[in-house]
């Protein structure tokens, strides 16, 4: 129990964040709203939401329109069921045609609100603002145990925040461990060292690929597409063509020591040009990307604690997989190295 | 490493170099042969974005095309004999500020051509001693990151092929922080715009010569 506790910890922390994280179910959320466009005259809109309760929440539905500080109240509204509610959009007037958010409060959800969900085309409908009944935020949302978060666009997927997000931490880490490795041996010159940093190589690009599958899943359930021209996406697929330059170098040199140290050199020359690139790129693009070019980054507000309980865990269980793993394959590396060694003589 | 040493041995790439005309002058050719081959693809260039981008892209090819020669005459003997005579650091820092001096007159010379023959309409409102700027700045770029590059490819015995495979990777925030200076050159923006990107490529370079200087004593020796 003594050496490998942090076995068991990796197998207790990923067990963790598979069975909560994907077993917390999210939080309500409004989803959908249709028709989007609102022109002329009395129109009915349709509001669909994710693990709402409109039906079966008694004391009833509350459905105002915001826009730039006004809250317009939308008084006829039909909950068909717990997750439709149509609204029957009224004459009201209106200052200027716009993008008005929707916001939907019951005591079971609490206030919904879907930003920028409807233009409402004020040529056509003028909006007078009705007294709303209870327009502040009078409920705190009875909620069942812990939720996520249900945030527009993402909704479910947001669970892929802790299988996407930690492989290129155990990436990082593993990279950093080969440029560390990389150091010693043209310090020391061991082939030891060299075998070291050349599987830290090797298990931080199978790091890298499940990164970049999850990642390029989630961006197409997201964004629409399996690839963008992204900044992020960009780096790290170039991250990936360094290191698979550093395999076929290594590839190419059959002299061990000759091999040991020139992959060390392009590993060390390629490691500091990457931080070098990941500092540089986000200053020259935008990004669709969470923490870039004006996207909310998910340390900012988006990650709130039920999300940080699981998402923390998941890192260091996953780096500690990444480091269970390039142990396993040093150990077996060193016993190949060990029977060459006593083949040859 | 001593600065008699350095220009010592930057006068003997000269030398040589002279001695071996047709190689500069293969240099040349297939630059022309470069802009040559997008004339007759495109005709007349006037959309920047696409101008900036051939320009740099047809500048990287030559960059590799120029550097990756700079290691490859040597053979072993030649090899042990500079080693017994100067340090290795003299002769990473002589081999990067020749091939400097090199690519920034092969950038210069192919701004020329590729204007004269895709025209130089985008340019019209260019701020061109920025842009002349950021041109030599992306050869002696060019020059640092790719020197120690070609000296591994070299040393490992596999030549050009190996070279663009290690290359690319690492000239890639080079080439895109150039793409974007010279893109800001290109529309006119005023320096203040631009002295970010500048610094930058800069501090690359320096970063780059740098490890070169730190690294190339480990390739060095066999």
């Amino acid at each position: 129990m003594r050496h490998w506790w942090w076995k068991v910890l990796c197998v207790l922390l990923l067990v963790y964040t598979a069975v909560v994280g994907l077993q917390t179910p999210l939080g309500p959320g409004l989803v959908h709203v249709d028709p989007a466009r609102v022109d002329t005259g009395l129109v009915e809109i349709q509001l669909t939401g994710y693990a709402t309760h409109f039906a079966s929440c008694t004391s009833g539905n509350h459905v105002w329109f915001e826009k730039a500080g006004i809250a317009v109240c939308q008084p006829d509204i039909k909950a068909i069921s717990d997750n439709t509610i149509l609204v029957k959009v009224s004459p009201v007037h209106s200052t200027s045609p716009g993008m008005w958010s929707i916001v939907v409060d019951n005591a079971t959800d609490g206030p919904l609100r879907l930003a920028d969900a409807v233009y409402i085309n004020s040529d056509g409908i003028a909006m007078t603002a009705a007294p709303c009944g209870m327009m502040t935020d009078n409920s705190s949302p009875s909620s069942f145990g812990p939720q996520f978060p249900n945030r527009s666009i993402l909704n479910e997927t947001i669970r892929n925040l802790f299988f996407h997000v930690p492989m290129w931490f155990s990436m990082i880490v593993l990279m950093g461990i080969a440029f560390v490795y990389s150091i010693m041996h043209l310090r020391s010159g061991s082939l030891d060292h060299d075998l070291a940093a050349s599987i830290a190589v090797n298990v931080s690009l199978l790091f890298g690929a499940l990164g970049i599958i999850t990642g390029s899943i989630w961006a197409r359930a997201t964004w629409g597409g399996w690839w963008t021209s992204d900044t992020k996406l960009n780096g790290s697929a170039l991250t990936l063509l360094m290191y698979l330059a550093y395999v076929i170098l290594r590839g190419s040199v059959p002299d061990a020591h000759k091999r040991g140290r020139l992959a060390a050199v392009y590993n060390i020359f390629a490691f500091m040009l990457m931080l070098v690139f990941i500092m540089v790129l986000p200053r020259l693009t935008d990004s669709l990307h969470p923490g870039n070019g004006g996207n909310p980054a998910f340390s900012q507000y988006d990650l709130d604690d039920s999300l940080r309980a699981v998402f923390y865990p998941a890192c260091a269980g996953w780096i500690l997989l990444g480091i269970w793993a390039y142990n396993l394959r040093l150990r077996y590396g060193r016993l190949n190295a060990l029977l060459d060694e006593n083949e040859s003589h | 490493m001593r600065p008699a040493e350095i220009s010592s041995l930057l006068a003997l790439e000269l030398r040589l170099d002279m001695r071996q005309r047709h190689a500069l002058g293969g240099l040349l050719l297939y630059v022309v042969s470069a802009v040559y081959v997008c004339y007759l693809a495109v005709q007349k260039l006037v959309d920047v974005p696409v101008w900036n981008a051939l320009f740099w892209i047809i500048l990287l090819f030559a960059a590799f095309n120029a550097l990756s020669r700079s290691f490859m005459r040597e053979d072993g003997g030649r090899q042990l004999y500079l080693y017994t005579l100067v340090d290795p650091r003299s002769v990473i820092l002589a081999r990067t500020l020749y091939n400097a001096l090199v690519m920034v007159v092969l950038s210069f010379l192919s701004l020329g051509f590729y204007i004269l023959f895709l025209g130089g309409d985008a340019l019209a409102k260019a701020e061109v001693g920025q842009f002349l700027l950021v041109t030599l700045l992306g050869g002696v770029g060019f020059a640092a990151v790719l020197t120690l590059i070609s000296a591994l490819a070299a040393r490992a015995g596999n030549g050009l092929g190996l070279m663009a495979i290690l290359g690319f990777p690492v000239v890639l925030p080079m080439l895109l922080t150039l793409m974007r200076a010279s893109r800001n050159a290109i529309d006119g923006l005023p320096w203040e715009m631009n002295d970010k990107y500048v610094l930058w490529l800069l501090a690359i370079d320096a970063l780059t010569v740098a490890l070169a200087w730190l690294l190339y004593p480990y390739l060095w020796r066999d």
